[in-house]
């Protein structure tokens, strides 16, 4: 064989694969970058705004545990063909399966108005009414889930992803140092040492990558796509990718916070961004924008992880490939979850901090069960077979998972109790 | 009152499909889930106690 036929042998072998990759992909993208929802862009740029790029370097150790956490509901959603509430059920029976479902019902609910909060406080800056951005979210994600289709969804999510790379040229734009990217970001280093603010801030980072309804969302998601074991490779390799983009958009706001607002005490990223507004405009606006779309994306994922939940236990139809008159409870639920949780920050003086606080700590109380919950069932090889956890990714997920584990409970604890670490 | 009497009556048919749990209970599963039990009791004692606080300071 000639050498442009192997050339194009070889060109045609990766096409087709990532013609298959194209296909497949979907689940793990959409579910990792909707993990930078506007409570994670909040973090990253309090992050870039009190230590600089001193924390890239963390952030980037982020890639491999949200990878390995992902891949297993990957595994587990094509093998079992099961959401993860109804495997929690089966498997674990009744009392575990309520204590999961109604736990991710109240910590669902909880971060979607924080969702809502970070939504109209981004269009807040461009003079949109709240409730106005509260009718227009309602609306607009009801044309996105009211098509009928899982693939036209799974579309226009992605192309809400693509709006989170926004980032990206914002970072650009600021025109930071390259040689203190490298120089501060990429060598491990606490600065400051280990004080108690740092070690929150450390903490926060974990809990928003690894979220609960991230491990519903994404086997559910599976399953609806319909995909099989034979699929499983190319949705490791979608879980990879979107790790690697949900790491790559929180260095980037690192950077843009880092370089213009380095020790500037930062409470939101709505806060943020009137501050960039100052200094430039459109830095501002993208920053802005970005948060509005973080919190819809995450609105996106969390209320359909939990009408899934839901529907896999009651057993309504629960897929998106339904229309309206098919699996009415599923729609129902979605929307007594999205209006109610949208009502919120419209209502005055409602307690948003305090619902912030639940969050981190009702999300404590059900991330480990689900997490011991996923390992376990990983290693059911009765219903995994070849596909069950090998001892090398048991070593590497318990390890994972421990950790996370014990740090979420600090943070839980820390939340409940500000002043007990000190 | 008929819609609430279906709701229950679904809560007891979901109860009874799953009141047997299908994995296999051995050691390290049995290990696991006791000290999930722990953990959680103990994370529900802190929260009662943070109420009770934040209720008497109020």
């Amino acid at each position: 064989m000639d050498f442009f036929s192997l050339l194009y042998f070889r060109f045609k072998k990766v096409w087709k694969a990532v013609r298959l990759y194209l296909v497949i992909a979907g689940p793990g993208l959409v579910v990792m970058i909707a993990d930078n929802d506007a409570g994670g862009i909040t973090t990253y740029a309090a992050t870039g705004a009190k230590y600089g790029y001193h924390l890239i370097w963390f952030l980037l150790l982020l890639i491999p545990i949200a990878y390995y956490v992902q891949e297993m509901t990957v595994r587990l959603g094509a093998v079992t063909k099961r959401g993860h509430a109804e495997a929690i059920f089966e498997s674990f029976g009744a009392f575990w399966g309520w204590f999961s479902l109604l736990d991710l019902m109240i910590v669902d609910w909880l971060t979607l108005v924080t969702e809502f909060v970070g939504m109209t406080s981004a269009l807040s800056i461009f003079g949109v009414p709240a409730w106005m951005t509260v009718i227009f979210v309602i609306l607009l994600m009801g044309m996105v889930v009211l098509n009928g289709r899982y693939w036209t969804w799974e579309k226009i999510a992605l192309g809400f992803c693509l709006l989170n790379l926004i980032y990206i040229p914002a970072a650009f734009m600021v025109n930071p140092s390259m040689a203190d990217i490298v120089g501060q970001g990429l060598i491990p280093n606490l600065p400051g040492g280990l004080t108690n603010e740092l070690f929150f801030l450390l903490m926060a980072n974990i809990g928003t990558t690894i979220a609960p309804w991230m491990l519903f969302f994404q086997q559910s998601s599976v399953v609806d796509k319909g995909l099989l074991e034979k699929d499983i490779k190319m949705g490791k390799v979608d879980t990879f990718i979107g790790s690697v983009i949900t790491v790559a958009v929180a260095v980037f706001v690192v950077i843009v916070t880092g370089t213009l607002l380095h020790g500037v005490p930062i409470d939101d990223a709505a806060t943020a961004a009137k501050m960039l507004m100052q200094t430039n405009h459109y830095i501002g606006a993208f920053m802005a924008i970005g948060l509005f779309n973080a919190g819809l994306l995450g609105a996106i994922c969390i209320s359909l992880a939990s009408s899934w939940a839901f529907g896999e236990i009651f057993g309504w139809a629960h897929s998106l490939n339904t229309k309206v008159k098919e699996a009415p409870w599923f729609y129902i639920s979605f929307f007594i979850t999205l209006v109610t949780a949208g009502i919120v920050p419209l209502i005055p003086g409602a307690p948003l901090v305090l619902i912030t606080l639940f969050v981190q700590v009702v999300a404590v109380t059900l991330l480990p069960a689900a997490l011991v919950f996923l390992i376990l069932l990983l290693n059911d090889k009765k219903t995994m077979g070849e596909y069950a956890n090998t001892p090398f990714q048991n070593i590497v997920s318990t390890t994972i998972v421990g950790g996370i584990i014990i740090l979420s409970t600090m943070y839980g604890v820390s939340a409940l109790f500000p002043n007990i670490f000190q | 009152m008929r819609t609430l009497n279906q709701f229950f009556s679904k809560i007891r048919e979901i109860n009874q499909r799953y009141a047997k749990p299908t994995v296999e209970m051995s050691r390290g599963v049995k290990f696991s889930l006791a000290v999930l039990r722990i953990y959680l009791f103990l994370l529900v004692v802190l929260m009662i106690y943070k109420f009770i606080t934040v209720i008497k300071v109020v």
